[in-house]
């Protein structure tokens, strides 16, 4: 497998989605990457195995990255483009499936198996072993379902890169105001406390930020409460919501109905908090408390407060 | 305005998943199928809101069997004015985007809507493949949809937060919660969608590039670990030194 990867960056440097797809393809055969945006040294690729780094630092929407991707895969031979599976990739996977005629595996969660992919399908209910009929193909990763492997302090070299990527026809009017403040996006957080409506009203979320901000976290909640505008849409996880594969969910004052759980119970651990020893949330939790989380809550972001 | 709606069938959210014996292929037996909701809270019922006030049409399309009659009924009920069932099973998102490519190319639309992903298969990789094959922008995840005339104006999601955009032209876009409202259909509206057009063409061919192998169900957990609720620093010393989570 030789691969090329489309990095995004951010402030020089590949973002985490991005190194965690590098790394996926290093692990597989020899990988190069494609990096758009500003890029400071290798933006962290080479520590992660990349050989390469080709770079364009036009502004471009992802039509135009897509045909980037797709001149760099030609140009250096590849058989395969690896990217995440988040904004980015969503928008310029297809693309690349269709210009190259490679079969597309979206959303992987674990390493190849032969020539097949795990993927999470049934949001989250279910897996599904995927392969392609092509001679090529695109892979996806899900954001935080691969680790990075440890820096060894290798440089990529890098090069500029350029090709005909005809003209942007998505304009951007108002850049994005980071939704979550200084936490890190829902999708790809490794910490997460969620609440339901067992927090009885939007004025009771003090607590749940403090326990949030107490672990570094980033806070979501279920659907009740997003829909009856207690919290964010962008917050809402579950089957219609945002799919999450967090490494800690904390959930407090969900029941657990079977469509918030598609969306979280891919969630490495999971810890409920509930007042209703019977609810249901219960039997896919890892840890529970049987509480009211009026008490529990603060109490435990005290004791995490007291870690060293 | 002319809105081409894509959608497809899911089941129900409340389904319990399980899989025929060989593991490949949904069990279908008690299973009740609706409109993947991203196409029909979202992205439906949007169009549907821009035409009733600007004026236009709004045409369906779902690559399906005969069985999925029902399903595009139901969108003609909600407010659509005519479907289009493309007739071939669906096997995979590059067969399928296929397939409405060559629907959308046979009609003049100015917009192609879709949900940002299925509840079955969530790649959310059509509208894409989509947007590709008929050389169209793409906006993807995209929580409103504004019209100045007939200049739209998008809010999508990035993992930044919200994104104000513009597009040139005629468009691809993935909606995503927030764009519209779910829309329950009423009875002049059922009445309404028996006399409504829905069309059914052959495929063109498109092929599929992927194939499932296999569909297995996550292992269960193992069970939960309780602790008293006036210890919870138990629970941080157990997700630290036993989970390793923190």
């Amino acid at each position: 497998m030789k691969s090329i990867v489309y990095v995004q960056t951010q402030g020089g440097k590949a973002t985490k989605a991005s190194l965690e797809a590098a790394a996926f393809a290093a692990h597989e055969g020899e990988a190069l990457a494609i990096a758009t945006g500003g890029l400071e040294g290798d933006g962290g690729l080479g520590a992660v195995g990349i050989s390469s780094v080709l770079h364009c630092g036009d502004d471009l929407d992802f039509g135009q990255v897509a045909r980037l991707v797709c001149a760099a895969f030609e140009s250096e031979n590849c058989d395969t483009v690896v990217m995440a599976h988040d904004h980015s990739g969503r928008a310029v996977a297809p693309r690349v499936s269709v210009r190259l005629e490679a079969g597309l595996l979206a959303g992987v969660t674990e390493r190849p198996s032969g020539s097949t992919v795990r993927r999470n399908v049934f949001s989250g209910k279910a897996t599904a072993d995927v392969s392609v009929t092509t001679a090529r193909r695109v892979i996806t990763t899900t954001p935080n379902a691969f680790g990075i492997a440890s820096t060894d302090g290798s440089q990529a070299a890098v090069k500029p890169f350029s090709a005909d990527t005809g003209a942007r026809r998505v304009h951007v009017v108002e850049a994005a105001q980071p939704a979550s403040g200084d936490r890190a996006p829902l999708p790809e957080a490794e910490l997460v406390v969620s609440a339901g409506r067992g927090m009885k009203g939007p004025e009771n979320w003090g607590i749940i930020e403090d326990l949030a901000d107490a672990l570094g976290a980033t806070t979501a909640c279920s659907r009740p409460v997003s829909d009856i505008g207690w919290r964010p849409h962008h917050e809402h996880v579950g089957q219609t919501g945002i799919a999450i594969r967090p490494n800690l969910y904390i959930a407090v004052g969900i029941s657990g109905a079977i469509q918030h759980l598609a969306g979280v119970n891919n969630s490495k651990v999971i810890v409920v908090i509930n007042t209703d020893p019977e609810a249901p949330f219960f039997k896919a939790a890892d840890y529970g408390i049987v509480g009211d989380a009026f008490e529990v809550v603060p109490k435990l972001t005290a004791a995490i407060l007291a870690l060293d | 305005m002319e809105f081409l709606v894509c959608i497809s069938k899911s089941p129900d959210t409340t389904t319990k998943i399980g899989f025929t014996a060989d593991g490949k292929s949904l069990d279908e037996s008690g299973v009740q199928f609706i409109i993947n909701p991203y196409d029909e809270w979202y992205a439906l019922v949007r169009a549907i809101e821009l035409v009733e006030k600007n004026g236009g049409s709004v045409t369906t399309v779902m690559v399906g069997e005969a069985d999925c009659d029902p399903i595009i009924r139901k969108a003609l009920a909600i407010g659509a004015n005519k479907g289009i069932r493309v007739n071939a099973a669906p096997l995979d998102a590059a067969q399928v985007a296929g397939e409405i490519a060559n629907v959308a190319k046979a009609g003049t639309y100015d917009a192609i809507l879709c949900g940002k992903e299925t509840i079955d298969h969530n790649s959310g990789v059509v509208p894409g493949m989509v947007a590709e094959l008929l050389d169209l922008p793409l906006v993807t995840w995209v929580t409103s949809l504004e019209y100045d005339g007939d200049k739209p104006t998008m809010k999508r999601e990035t993992v930044n937060g919200i994104e104000t955009v513009t597009v040139d032209g005629p468009y691809v876009l993935s909606a995503s919660k927030g764009m519209a409202e779910q829309r329950i259909p009423n009875m002049r509206g059922i009445m309404g969608a028996r006399s409504k057009p829905l069309d059914v063409v052959e495929p063109c061919g498109s092929v599929a590039m992927t194939s499932v192998e296999a569909f297995a169900l996550p292992p269960a957990k193992s069970g939960v670990k309780l602790v008293d609720a006036d210890n919870p620093a138990e629970l941080v010393r157990l997700l630290r030194e036993e989970a390793k989570a923190i």
